[in-house]
């Protein structure tokens, strides 16, 4: 890693620590919490991003696989087992001898027994993984409209799953989710006397896969994608394997999003549909649109900035139309993204030059 | 099965299924004049039937629905007018999420203007209890009239691309830009009115599926789908073959709740279905291989 980029990403974590400093000298700490889920949202735009900006792949279902993510974690570790145990089902029994299983008592001090966090994580973002996998093989064959569409359809299909099957809760989605510990000290959950601790955990789960994705795209991977968003035929003749690479980046970015839908769920404790809707999907990409498409820092700040707006209520009924029209206007006007703007570049050129 | 039931069902069938058309063709239209998908297809359905609606307090029915395709079309045209046709060849990705952008904005200015409830049109004839028998099967006449008027619209929009200048003018548009912007014809303006037509096609559909469907503010993205769909199932750009596609579809769904399919996983079967054909058969069931190579999707 070359001194610029670490010195980037020490500003980006001086930027987080400063952060949480200011809200606990100004006595705003209320605002760590969404700030917290901002960050994973954040984790999963700069996963799309890869995969729109840098791959040149337009993705409208990644709010499905972040809705995967969520709901399997949130399934498995709500789900009561206690029932199957005590009726002498023999594999429950089996896999409550291998520690599987955590057990817990509910708010009315019902015993429960469910999944544990760890392996319900591990399962559903391998799930994730391989879902992404298996779409992503025939979808990545497709272009424009038809590549679009078939992703919207994805999400749509997601979506019509969790709002019809009785395990993910139909319109009611999955409440009570427990935390997940992580470490011992260390749980993702939402407790208000543990909200400093969760932040720099959201914080260290962003800067990691900032970390991972900056040293992607500087890598062969990183050139050979950029390869194929510039001329994919091109690339293709130049020898590069495009339809595999565009695969894994599509799963790796499948599993940033997986990785985001667990962590939001169990820290805020619940899911629903409308995580899963199309207009999240929309909504992404409209974020990674206005950063400017092949830019991850772009894709950082206008996640975090917008993201955070909409999660105070600043656009308060408007929110979804706030990103209709920002999508809008992005492309009409400055489609490399606003910190490309051609104004914007015209001045520093001036500068330059003066 | 008897045979009263197979007849209902099919009924249900090619009723659905020639709205799916409509959409179908309306998508084509665009498509063919400028290589563009337009998202916001379905929002033209919705705001047909809204409009005609919020028109019929004041006006008789004929007359609202008349002023509701009317309101739609401008809409196809204003929208054109401000967003589309100043840009200079925009890529696939940008036109993508510009009119995915439209069709949220529309939506969300529906929600304001209608709320969220959902609406109908009466009955164009009769009421909701009156039906009349056909081969066994007792039918609404209101579906006979979404038949009759969907047909009407097929019918005349092939004798329009085929005997008038402007529909003949469209077509070279289509056909190749640069040579018929060469013989004189304006393809800006041809583009304009294309999303006039599709508009209007729309707002038609959006009218009479109203009674029996209901109106509501984001009943739009569904209908694009399965419209979307239906086109390339066709084969994009072909839009005799959306009818065949269309019917298909609609019975394909009628017959998945006859065999016992649940009724939540019904929009699963259309996009499954979509996914399947762009996965095998992208230039659709009745599109010509060869031909589709040449497009740029």
């Amino acid at each position: 890693m070359t001194t610029k980029k670490l010195s980037a990403l020490a500003l980006l974590v001086a930027f987080m620590v400063g952060v949480q400093l200011t809200t606990h000298v100004t006595g705003t700490s209320y605002y760590l919490t969404q700030l917290t889920m901002t960050i994973y949202s954040c984790l999963l735009i700069i996963g799309l991003c890869l995969v729109m900006g840098y791959a040149g792949q337009i993705s409208l279902g990644h709010a499905g696989f972040f809705a995967i993510g969520g709901y399997i974690s949130a399934a498995l570790t709500t789900f009561n087992f206690r029932p199957a145990l005590e009726g002498g089902s023999s594999w429950v029994e089996l896999l409550n001898t291998t520690g599987l299983f955590t057990s817990r008592t509910s708010m009315f001090g019902e015993p429960l027994l469910s999944v544990q966090p760890w392996i319900a994580c591990l399962l559903a973002v391998s799930l994730t993984a391989l879902i992404a996998l298996l779409i992503g093989i025939p979808v990545l064959k497709l272009k424009g409209h038809y590549l679009a569409m078939a992703t919207l359809g994805f999400g749509i299909i997601i979506f019509r799953i969790v709002l019809a099957m009785e395990i993910f809760g139909e319109a009611d989605g999955i409440s009570d989710v427990p935390g997940f510990t992580l470490l011992p000290g260390l749980t993702v959950n939402g407790n208000l006397d543990n909200r400093v601790v969760n932040y720099y955990i959201a914080a260290a789960f962003l800067i990691s896969g900032f970390a991972l994705l900056l040293n992607l795209i500087d890598s062969r991977v990183g050139r050979a994608l950029r390869a194929i968003h510039g001329a994919e035929d091109a690339a293709d003749a130049m020898g590069i394997d495009t339809a595999r690479y565009k695969l894994y980046t599509f799963v790796l970015s499948a599993v940033f999003a997986a990785v985001a839908g667990v962590l939001l769920t169990h820290y805020s404790g619940g899911i629903s549909p409308s995580d899963a809707g199309v207009m999240k999907s929309v909504r992404y990409v409209a974020i990674v649109a206005i950063g400017g498409m092949a830019s991850l820092w772009g894709a950082l700040t206008m996640g975090g900035l917008l993201n955070f707006l909409s999660l105070r209520g600043l656009f308060g009924s408007y929110d979804d139309a706030v990103f209709g029209a920002i999508l809008i206007i992005i492309m009409l006007f400055a489609p490399e993204g606003v910190l490309r703007l051609k104004l914007w570049c015209k001045l520093k050129g001036h500068k330059e030059e003066g | 099965m008897t045979l009263e039931l197979f007849s209902q069902y099919i009924f249900a069938g090619i009723t659905y299924g020639i709205i799916y058309a409509i959409v179908a063709i309306g998508f084509n239209i665009i498509y063919n004049t400028t290589g563009i998908i337009n998202f916001a297809q379905g929002e033209f359905v919705m705001l047909g039937g809204m409009t005609a609606i919020s028109f019929n307090h004041y006006l008789p029915l004929p007359l609202a629905i008349i002023c509701a395709v009317l309101v739609t079309m401008l809409i196809g045209a204003l929208i054109e007018i401000a967003f589309i046709r100043w840009l200079e060849s925009p890529s696939v990705l940008r036109m993508i999420i510009i009119t995915i952008g439209l069709s949220i904005i529309i939506r969300e200015m529906a929600l304001h203007v209608w709320g969220d409830s959902v609406r109908a049109l009466p009955y164009f004839s009769g009421n909701v209890v009156s039906s009349i028998t056909i081969m066994g099967a007792s039918i609404s006449p209101q579906v006979l009239w979404v038949l009759a008027v969907c047909s009407l619209m097929v019918i005349l929009l092939s004798l329009f691309f085929k005997f008038t200048s402007l529909g003949k003018e469209m077509q070279a548009c289509a056909a190749n830009r640069l040579a018929a912007t060469l013989c004189g014809i304006n393809a800006k303006n041809m583009v304009t009115f294309s999303f006039m037509l599709s508009a209007a096609l729309g707002a038609v559909a959006g009218c009479v599926v109203s009674p029996i469907t209901s109106s509501q503010y984001d009943m739009g993205t569904g209908l694009a789908i399965k419209g979307f769909t239906v086109a390339v199932l066709g084969g994009l750009g072909n839009s005799m073959a959306a009818v065949a596609a269309g019917l298909l579809l609609g019975i394909i769904e009628a017959f998945s709740i006859a065999v016992g399919f649940p009724l939540a996983f019904q929009d699963a079967i259309a996009i499954s279905l979509l996914l399947l054909i762009l996965f095998v058969r992208p230039h659709g069931l009745f599109g010509n291989k060869e031909a589709a190579r040449l497009k740029e999707f």
